[in-house]
């Protein structure tokens, strides 16, 4: 077993680096108490990660992970307090942390661990795909777990947070069927805060736990977690005092500049290594016109990628010209740039394609859909900035169930405004949409271009099961290339994470999770 | 005796007219929600952000949609006939038990904004009518006006920024002070703090309403000759308002508030997404976008229960107000 990590440091450091951001003074011991009031714009159908990847915020409050990480993806000890991975990169050790006990006061053991990952494999979304290399998880003493796998997944070990990856109980979830949501009664996790109360459609309770394996902590005694979905209900809520932390943009961008100077409220806006955001735009290759590449080229020089930051985005956005999101620092590739937003080359380029402006000044129609859950204004930008070199689009606006349909299943689009994010790693979040075993009908965010070239295929299996980072580094760099140059999609912009938080908190977003944290840490200041 | 015949024969129609009506809305409805496209399973893929074919294949199984829309439709009858609403998909459990929790909230938000309504609807009509064409009946006919014309969830985020956000009298939204583990006197008190806004938010359209329609029947009523007999025989002019011209005034007012009924229920899901009020208009709406069918089955079949047990109801009200109108 080689590359034993040091973790005691990598602890420490952590630690230590959670005092930044906040006054130097405050490094002395946080103060323990408090109830955080913590908003969620939708409530999900179970607090849980475990088969659905709608929760992550809530599902680290309760599970613990077998490791979490800092900012820039490097893990750190939660659940193990050690690994080693094997040269060949196809067995995971990972030692156990010592008396750790569930919230029904049963201790954790590796059968946790073996029992978990391979229910992730069976019911978890992304599970499926992340683990889809484990033969087992061997379980030579309580507080050894080994994982053995037939390929290698280099991919696996940013995936085992508590956001992603929670370990639950086997004694609860044993007789649990894999695809129910877990309901309030499967709630017992190792993690800082217990489930309470859950009243659907208001809010859910969590209690601290006093039996936290991380002493002191928690600090808080409480975090309520509300569900409001109307925007305007949540500005108020916050502005009456009664909130205290939300994310994605919790109130209407175009209302933050006022919250920037809220004598109460803070707002931080920073990108999470964890989530990947990303918009881009889809082409529908199968439509005759889209075939052409010219078309394609002249499409993404008529976009100005930073008056869509700007102006769309209030400036809470990054341009993310790439199919790997700048927001992955390791891997996205800053050799590919923009096409340049020049109107005059869009036109030119349409005019060489052979589709000349008719007498209305439109050369061809085409039909523009866009996932509901991004800001219809940026479909408004990109239909205008179609308009003026001669492409008469359309939008239509559809209601998330219709908008997936549209596009994955009728097909009955163009072009597509897309928030592929690519989560924390690209085999895991940006394979899905360029590799062309991925066209699959009727399955959504899966290949919508119906994109097909075999060196990306080749490529994209070759990092799946590279282990040497600057390899796969290598190989990825590559894969962004072709593709820029290919243009199956026009990559857009990042959307930064942007988090209204009262001023008087600390330490609720310390690692790449963002506000997957598990707020073990975070307390309030005087 | 006789009384009591004829609210059994009541019953009994109501009953007989109600069953066929409530197959052919729980049949309608469904045929129509299967028109929308995509369902819950395209909706949970999409939600989980990334699903595999066999994700989809397990959810729609799962779900009961792999097999033809008439064996849907007739498993679902089937339940029905047990007293069952099914199972919600999303939330893994009871249909029943789901609207269960919600059902109180909603009905304690209409009851309460119903009250309102009546109670500030008639005073304010009464009072235009007994002032009308002077001063006050202006000022009171714009008032209500504005009422009527301004949307309901306007007047909702108004209220929440001056009693909530620049006062801080009033809480911004929710049922509860969450967590704060009030009994008796305390906790009522906190409820009814927490259902004021929304509840006045929700009334203020049909205030305009009641309003308007009170002080045209007020001023038709009060022409009458019953009225002038009861002021020649010297009765004081209060006693001629409330006893004479008021409960007769009456009547138009109680048959549109059953007709409203339904039209509260629908402005409840404005009124509870401002207010974050968990009721049952929120979750109707909510299930819309999810496609979680077998809950919105539920709710709409409750709901028409609801419309024609408040009307059975409002037939018998008029009945007993004026018992000239006979119950058919």
């Amino acid at each position: 077993m080689l590359h034993l990590k040091s973790v005691v440091a990598a602890t420490a450091a952590f630690f230590l680096s959670l005092a930044l951001g906040a006054p130097v003074a405050e490094a002395q011991q946080p103060k323990h108490g408090g109830t955080l009031r913590f908003v969620m714009k939708y409530e999900p159908p179970t607090l849980s990660a475990l088969n659905n990847t709608s929760t992550p915020t809530t599902s680290a409050k309760i599970w613990d992970g077998l490791v979490t990480y800092d900012p820039d993806l490097k893990p750190l000890p939660m659940l193990a307090t050690s690994w080693s991975v094997s040269p060949d990169g196809l067995q995971y050790t990972f030692n156990l942390r010592e008396g750790v006990t569930f919230h029904d006061g049963k201790p954790f053991t590796s059968a946790d661990v073996a029992f978990s990952i391979m229910r992730l494999k069976a019911g978890h979304p992304r599970g499926r795909g992340t683990f889809a290399n484990v033969t087992e998880v061997k379980a030579p003493d309580a507080k050894t777990a080994v994982v053995v796998l037939s390929k290698p997944s280099p991919y696996m070990m940013v995936a085992l947070g508590p956001s992603e990856s929670p370990i639950v109980p086997k004694h609860v979830f044993e007789n649990f069927d894999v695809a129910t949501p877990p309901g309030p009664p499967q709630h017992i996790g190792t993690g800082p805060f217990v489930l309470k109360e859950w009243v659907r459609g208001s809010h859910a309770v969590l209690e601290r736990n006093a039996n936290y394996w991380d002493k002191p902590r928690p600090y808080l005694d409480r975090v309520i977690v509300r569900f409001m979905p109307d925007a305007a209900a949540r500005a108020a809520a916050f502005e009456a005092g009664d909130l205290d932390l939300g994310g994605s943009a919790p109130v209407p961008l175009s209302d933050m500049e006022r919250y920037k100077s809220h004598p109460r409220l803070a707002v931080d806006t920073r990108s999470f290594a964890y989530t990947g955001a990303q918009h881009q735009i889809f082409f529908n290759l199968d439509t005759p016109i889209l075939k052409e590449k010219k078309v394609r080229e002249a499409i993404a020089h008529a976009l100005d990628l930073q008056a869509i930051v700007d102006t769309v985005f209030y400036g809470y956005a990054k341009v993310s010209p790439s199919p790997i999101s700048v927001a992955l620092t390791t891997w996205y590739d800053p050799a590919v740039q923009p096409r340049k937003f020049d109107v005059n080359i869009a036109n030119k380029l349409l005019d060489e394609a052979g589709h000349p402006r008719a007498a209305n000044g439109m050369r061809f129609p085409l039909r523009l859909l866009y996932n509901p859950f991004i800001d219809a204004r940026l479909a408004e930008f990109v239909r205008q900035s179609l308009r003026r070199v001669g492409i008469d689009a359309t939008t239509q606006n559809l209601e998330f169930g219709a908008y997936v349909k549209g596009v994955y299943t009728d097909r009955s689009f163009d072009l597509t405004i897309e928030s592929l994010t690519n989560v924390f790693d690209p085999t895991v979040g940006v394979q899905r949409g360029y590799w062309s075993k991925n066209f699959r009908i009727g399955l959504p965010f899966s290949n919508s271009a119906h994109y097909e070239n075999p060196e990306v295929d080749r490529l994209l299996e070759a990092a799946a099961v590279e282990i040497d980072a600057a390899k796969r580094k290598q190989l990825f760099s590559q894969f962004q290339r072709i593709v820029h140059a290919d243009a199956p999609s026009v990559d857009l912009i990042s959307p930064l994470e942007v988090i209204i938080a009262n001023k008087k908190i600390r330490n609720y977003a310390r690692g790449a999770e963002g506000l997957g944290d598990n707020f073990a840490d975070v307390h309030f200041v005087d | 005796m006789l009384e009591g015949r004829r609210l059994l024969r009541v019953l009994r129609r109501t009953v007989i007219q109600a069953v066929p009506t409530i197959l052919g809305i729980v049949i309608l409805n469904f045929l129509l929600l299967k028109l929308a496209p995509g369902d819950a399973a395209d909706v949970m893929a999409g939600e989980f952000g990334a699903a595999t074919e066999e994700t989809m294949a397990m959810l729609r199984q799962r779900f009961g949609l792999d097999v033809p829309v008439l064996q849907q439709l007739l498993a679902y009858l089937s339940n029905l006939a047990q007293f069952s609403l099914g199972q919600s998909p999303r939330y893994g459990m009871p249909v029943s038990e789901l609207i269960g929790q919600r059902l109180p909230s909603t009905l304690m938000l209409m009851g309460m904004a119903l009250a309102i309504a009546f109670g500030l609807g008639i005073a304010l009509g009464t009072a235009m009518a007994l002032t009308a064409g002077r001063w006050p009946d202006r000022l009171l006919s714009v008032v209500s006006l504005i009422f009527y014309s301004v949307p309901g969830f306007w007047i909702g985020l108004m209220l929440i920024v001056l009693f909530s956000v620049k006062l801080g009298w009033l809480p911004s939204g929710g049922q509860e002070t969450i967590g704060a583990g009030l009994t008796g006197f305390d906790y009522i008190l906190d409820r009814l703090k927490h259902m004021i806004l929304p509840a006045t938010s929700l009334a203020l359209f049909y205030v305009a309403i009641y309003g308007r329609l009170t002080r045209a029947a007020v001023l038709e009523v009060a022409s009458q000759d019953y009225v002038r007999t009861a002021a020649a025989k010297g009765l004081p002019p209060l006693a001629i308002t409330l006893r004479h011209i008021v409960r007769n005034a009456l009547l138009p007012v109680t048959t549109l508030a059953g007709i409203h009924l339904g039209g509260i229920l629908g402005g409840a899901v404005v009124v509870e997404t401002v207010y974050s009020w968990p009721g049952l208009g929120r979750l109707a709406f909510e299930s819309v976008m999810r496609r979680d069918f077998n809950v919105l089955l539920g709710v709409l079949l409750l709901s028409s229960f609801l419309v024609i047990i408040a009307n059975t109801l409002v037939d018998l009200l008029h009945a007993w107000l004026d018992p000239r109108v006979e119950v058919r």
